[in-house]
């Protein structure tokens, strides 16, 4: 542990503290973010989903985009894992399948980012009780 | 530093802690290890969500999701589904009472909606016993912006500015009573953190003092800086365990760092901080009696003037501000005065916490911005009166306050306006009465609470509150007559102008405001020796409606004091010399034949 020797070391310090709280800051306004989601059942891990995931997480805090990435279970595409859903602001869900570390920096870089498709879209293909 | 990828809040405030919150935190950390997830998920405890009807909470994050009235062994389930599998939840999830849908995201609670926190800005957002967490949060830079940008006398023209108001109750300037302090010419001065919350039901001081201690810390050390003080000391009652703990916690850690003690950011202030214990006597909420009782002298208040800031602790200028005036600083020096003065109505500015308690839905600490009205608080954020009944009065400002009625929901709420109204803002307790409160109880409640808490040294309060309270106890017997009501508020008016402190000068505020805005109530229980609300026993009667009796003598058998006579199989008669009105013979009646009159 440090001293705080100056307000310069305060702001250092801070800075390298922020992740700690950063989660917690998007979490506020998570309905006005890019929602990220990972399917991590045993099949997704087993593809690399994990891996996938920690991507995502380090690649969109490098670029700075208002992203929040979080963990859901089986999407039921097991063909395809690892599958993620992504939600842009106001627009529907988009799943992808096959999303492996190429694959993701593609995604990040132009659906997320600028909201241009990619390939690997996989149709929604069921209904949920909510829709009905 | 690998990143958390969930971190699970849980509410570890007392009213939560006192509902397991504990053994949830224990239970979702064992879950977590169990389901091989522990690398990527964090259990923090927080401090207060405010929600305390609802407690205890589990916030996940990120999603935001928002779980009240969890119990240890709902963790399992939380873990295996919410964060193995990613679904929420809905049983865990906040109920809408009206449309009966569930809220997953505590922003689209009508409880939170109307909500502006500062003062409790990280009430529930970061670890209370981790000073990295609130440093994170922008904490302590307030302070090193006043060390190396700003001078005492700039600081403190940013208070007035922003026109921030004592939060202990009295409203006095914040700035103002700093300047004061400052001016006088000392070799030592002193600041003091007022931490004797001694309203009944209020926890709005040891709220913050659990959730946020730094942040109090903090400002005492601004106010050190200003004033000219090097020591600070937080008066607090031990009555608190969990504040008194975490500010423990939190002195130390801020030494460790170098933000208190010597020196302080390389700028050569010194100013340390060390907590005196109280034993939780109301009347040391008054200054001058806090400080004598840091002196370790009888906890009585003293004559003002001299005022504290000319002499106080150990005849030292001393600056006394409470834990709520406190906690709004640091945001009024980082964010600026104009921001803080755009909050609230013209005379007062940023937002009051309240600690919302009684016969309201939705019981919890709030934080309003100032001009909000009654009924918004009430309805929108407590959610309306308990079981559909209907709003009677409000009583603000604690045991010193006054009651509220119908006709004043609608006035915003602010120091000026609820004076003018017959009450006051005191430091922020607000509960809520139904019909089926009798006003002329509630204030004989509070009286017993000021005679018990009198410090006796100036007669009028000493003696004079103990005589209301005996023709209040009067009233509620029956024996009232018309010429008490106008003794009673008589004394009432004497006790108020005369008293030494402030104590006794608005404890008879509970009896005025009640005899102004109910006197039908006062009226009922002496002409006609009846209380509406069913409240004062002494004034009820239970009689056994003939025509529905049966006679079946359950009610001879259950009777206590042997009240009730009748033979069998005819219908039986409540004496009502001996009746104790414990209600015993009602409660068994298996034909409704007995009631209240």
């Amino acid at each position: 542990m440090t001293k705080v020797k100056s307000l310069e070391d305060l702001k250092k310090i801070r800075d390298e503290l922020q992740a700690k709280v950063s989660l917690r800051e998007k979490a506020e306004h998570y309905e006005q973010l890019i929602q990220v989601k990972v399917s991590m059942a045993t099949c997704g891990i087993a593809s690399g989903a994990k891996e996938t995931m920690e991507y995502m997480i380090n690649e969109l805090d490098n670029k700075a985009v208002d992203a929040v990435v979080s963990q859901t279970g089986c999407m039921g595409y097991c063909y395809a894992e690892p599958t993620i859903e992504i939600t842009r602001q106001g627009e529907e869900p988009v799943v992808f399948g096959y999303v492996d570390i190429e694959k993701a920096q593609e995604i990040i870089d132009k659906y997320i980012i600028s909201g241009e498709m990619v390939d690997g879209i996989i149709p929604v293909n069921y209904k949920t009780l909510k829709d009905d | 530093m690998a990143k958390d990828k969930i971190q699970v809040l849980v509410c570890s405030g007392t009213g939560c802690r006192a509902s397991k919150s504990d053994e949830i935190v224990k239970n979702i950390s064992q879950a977590v290890i169990e389901n091989d997830i522990d690398k990527d998920v964090q259990v923090i405890r927080t401090g207060c969500f405010g929600f305390c009807e609802k407690g205890p909470i589990v916030k996940m994050v990120p999603d935001n999701t928002f779980y009240v009235q969890v119990s240890p062994d709902d963790a399992e389930e939380l873990v295996a589904e919410h964060l193995v599998k990613g679904r929420k939840v809905e049983r865990l999830l906040y109920e809408n009472p009206e449309t009966k849908e569930r809220i997953s995201d505590s922003k689209h609670m009508d409880f939170y909606k109307k909500q502006i926190r500062i003062a409790l800005r990280n009430c529930g957002f970061i670890n209370p016993e981790n000073i990295e967490e609130y440093i994170a949060k922008d904490g302590y830079m307030a302070l090193g912006k006043v060390l190396t940008e700003l001078t005492p006398e700039k600081t403190i023209g940013l208070l007035i500015k922003s026109g921030l108001r004592g939060r202990g109750g009295g409203g006095f300037p914040t700035g103002l009573k700093w300047e004061l302090t400052r001016k006088v010419k000392a070799e030592q001065k002193y600041v003091v953190c007022n931490a004797d919350e001694g309203d009944p039901g209020a926890f709005m001081d040891r709220s913050i003092l659990e959730g946020d201690p730094h942040s109090v810390l903090e400002a005492m050390a601004i106010n050190g800086y200003c004033t000219g003080a090097d020591r600070g000391l937080i008066y607090i009652r031990a009555e608190y365990p969990l504040a008194i703990e975490r500010l423990k916690i939190a002195i130390n850690q801020a030494r460790e760092y170098g933000l208190l003690g010597e020196n302080i950011m390389g700028t050569g202030f010194n100013f340390d901080i060390e907590i005196r214990y109280g034993a939780g006597a109301f009347v040391c909420g008054e200054e001058t009696a806090l400080i004598h009782s840091m002196e370790g002298l009888r906890g009585e208040p003293g004559v003002k003037p001299p005022f504290p800031s000319e002499k106080g602790y150990k005849e030292k200028p001393t600056n006394v501000n409470n834990v709520e005036t406190y906690a709004n600083i640091p945001p009024i020096i980082l964010k600026g005065a104009d921001w803080f003065a755009s909050i609230g109505t013209e005379k007062s500015k940023g937002t009051k916490v309240f600690a919302l308690a009684g016969k309201v839905n939705n019981v919890g600490l709030i934080e309003v911005p100032m001009g909000i009205t009654l009924r918004e608080v009430i309805f929108d954020i407590g959610g309306g009166i308990k079981d559909g009944k209907k709003f009677k009065a409000v009583q603000t400002g604690g045991p010193s306050g006054g009651c509220l009625t119908e006709k004043h929901l609608d006035i915003p709420i602010d120091y000026d306006n609820l004076i003018a109204a017959g009450s006051m803002m005191g430091s922020g307790g607000m509960i809520v009465m139904d019909e089926s409160d009798c006003m002329v109880s509630m204030a004989k409640f509070y009286l017993d609470f000021t005679v018990e808490e009198s410090c006796g040294k100036c007669a009028p309060c000493r003696i004079g509150n103990k005589r209301l309270y005996e023709l209040l106890d009067k009233i509620t017997e029956g024996k009232g007559t018309e010429e008490d009501l106008f003794k009673l508020r008589n004394l009432a008016n004497v006790v108020k102008d005369t008293s030494l402190c402030g104590l006794g000068q608005t404890s008879p505020n509970p009896v005025l405001s009640t005899m102004d805005n109910f006197p039908e109530e006062y009226e009922a229980h002496v002409k006609d020796s009846k209380c509406h609300a069913g409240q004062c026993t002494a004034l009820m009667q239970y009689i056994i409606k003939e025509d529905a009796c049966t006679g079946c003598t359950l009610c001879v058998r259950v009777c206590p004091v042997d009240a009730i006579s009748g033979e069998r199989k005819m219908a039986h008669f409540i004496n009502q010399d001996i009746c104790i009105k414990c209600g015993a013979c009602m409660e068994k009646c298996k034909f409704d034949a007995i009631y209240i009159a």
